[in-house]
């Protein structure tokens, strides 16, 4: 492989891990955070994808789409918040993996029912169309750059929100006690809500990205969400940095992986797994 | 009636099947000290925690400043001026020492900004030593002025201490109780539950003390210093 190819590689490798860190970094905050485990988390991804494609050929614009699909998946993630995630927070995991498994079934049925069962694909927009050449034959699609640059400034402004506002020194300080925090004049139920539905814009961003590039198919989120689940365990339930860190690790194995054990493609980041989790049973970084 | 801080009435309090407060009334007014005494499981703690809202009384209510809070959230009562230093402390011990006191920042109810960041670093000199330390790695004591400080933090009007000094050595006991007199000094009302019944009185105006749920002595803290056969009576082993 020479190094123009191996570039293309690496760079790949980034995007899809720092795609991956949208959706694995809501699943590790509800996780973490408040409890709860969510098994569809992936149909979140789903929704943000067919949120792009319908509004795509609404607005006839992804970007227009994403714009107006963000603030839609925020009131969607903050109504189920309301409706039904509410009264998991005190129920066991069994509970928790019945309904948000129901909603799998419930989101995938409502997808075949309103936008039936056929492969999509949704148009770059023209502003990031071009490719950047790299030598005579190959060359890199812009728009793949323009993804991991929003998912590295969202990894950054989350970062910054969690570790430098008093907004998230009160999550974290919820993750180990509510009550305290509570009592300390915070209405934690608003702020849970709010964690909630963050989450869910997260995914949904993610799908609305991926959409152009991986196309917009039924059963995409249950995918996602098995790759988003060894993120979350390999990084430390909870820990924004330790999914970051993650899913780039699981973006490079995946690619590698596929590149240098063609035949045992999809095992390397399960392998990868195991590794991590035979040296840290609590994954990279332990919740914090 | 209006200058009534906290006030609640015949509370009966169950946790599960058992009855803990039978027919609790409870109040402070503005600037009160006042010491709330008894045994262990006596009712000190839940009696409490039901006038904060985190347990629910199944009868009787509780009133911050004469609005009717029995039934609302925890963190209505303590933006109505309310603060509360738990048993145990309840640091977040993954937050900095900085992030504990500054995740609770917030003006009183009355707009007074008095107890900042700045003020409760004189106060407490020692956290302005280990203010990047993570909030677990102080000792009993620093967290407990943690704790203190925190909830100065939020300029609260009533400041509830449920066993303050418990398991600190001596020395930080003496600056524990230094330090309540403070804020007791600052006009601050404070509720004080602690084990020391001597200093619980030489500090508060009012003493109550609860048996098995019930309020068996309120009056003048000086009289339960001159009556050892209260204390024998309703506090000894």
């Amino acid at each position: 492989m020479d190094f123009t190819s191996f570039l293309i590689q690496i760079l790949n490798a980034l995007q899809y891990g720092l795609l991956l860190f949208l959706v694995a970094s809501g699943l590790t905050l509800v996780f973490g955070i408040m409890g709860i485990i969510n098994l569809a988390h992936g149909s979140f991804y789903m929704i943000g994808a067919y949120l792009a494609f319908a509004l795509t050929s609404l607005t006839g614009n992804l970007m227009l789409a994403i714009v107006l699909g963000i603030p839609l998946a925020f009131g969607f993630g903050a109504l189920l918040e309301k409706l039904l995630f509410v009264h998991l927070y005190k129920r066991d995991h069994l509970q928790q993996v019945l309904l948000t498994y129901g909603l799998i079934l419930i989101f995938e049925e409502l997808r075949s029912l309103t936008v039936g069962d056929d492969v999509h694909g949704v148009a770059i927009p023209d502003l990031f169309s071009a490719s950047i050449a790299l030598s005579d034959n190959l060359s890199y699609p812009v728009y793949r750059l323009v993804i991991s640059v929003v998912c590295i400034a969202l990894a950054v402004g989350l970062w910054w929100l969690m570790q430098r506002t008093r907004l998230g020194m009160m999550i974290r300080a919820g993750s180990f006690n509510r009550e305290m925090v509570q009592s300390l004049g915070v209405n934690i139920d608003l702020l849970y809500r709010t964690v909630f539905a963050l989450g869910v814009a997260l995914a949904a961003l993610a799908g609305m990205l991926a959409a152009p590039i991986s196309s917009v198919y039924p059963g995409m989120g249950g995918n996602v969400l098995i790759i988003s689940f060894v993120v979350v365990v390999i990084g430390g339930i909870g820990s924004v940095w330790g999914a970051l860190v993650a899913a780039l690790l699981v973006g490079f194995a995946d690619t590698f992986g596929t590149i240098l054990l063609p035949e045992l493609a999809g095992l390397a980041v399960y392998l990868l797994m195991a590794v991590v989790l035979l040296w840290r049973p609590e994954g990279i970084f332990r919740k914090g | 009636m209006a200058e009534m801080l906290l006030e609640a009435r015949d509370l009966h309090t169950y946790y599960g099947s058992s009855h803990i407060l039978h027919g609790v009334s409870f109040s402070i007014r503005k600037g009160e000290a006042l010491g709330l005494m008894g045994r262990n499981g006596m009712g000190k703690t839940t009696l409490i925690r039901s006038m904060l809202g985190l347990v629910r009384p199944r009868h009787g209510t509780v009133r911050v400043n004469g609005d009717d809070m029995t039934r609302a959230k925890p963190h209505r009562i303590a933006l109505a001026g309310v603060a509360y230093v738990p048993e145990g402390r309840g640091i977040f011990p993954n937050l900095s020492v900085r992030e504990n006191l500054v995740m609770a920042a917030r003006a009183g109810v009355d707009g007074r900004r008095e107890w900042t960041f700045e003020r409760v670093m004189e106060t407490f000199p020692r956290l302005g030593e280990r203010i990047d330390n993570g909030g677990g790695q102080l000792s009993g004591g620093e967290q407990q002025m943690l704790t203190i400080g925190r909830a100065l933090m939020t300029n609260p009007d009533l400041l509830i201490l449920d066993e303050a000094t418990e398991g600190l050595a001596p020395l930080m006991v003496k600056e524990i109780w230094k330090v309540i007199r403070t804020i007791r000094d600052t006009g601050i009302a404070t509720v004080v539950v602690d084990k020391n019944h001597s200093a619980v009185t030489a500090l508060t105006n009012r003493s109550v003390i609860l048996v098995k749920g019930e309020v068996v002595f309120d009056g003048p803290s000086e009289q339960v210093r001159q009556e050892p056969a209260l204390i024998r009576k309703h506090l000894g082993v």
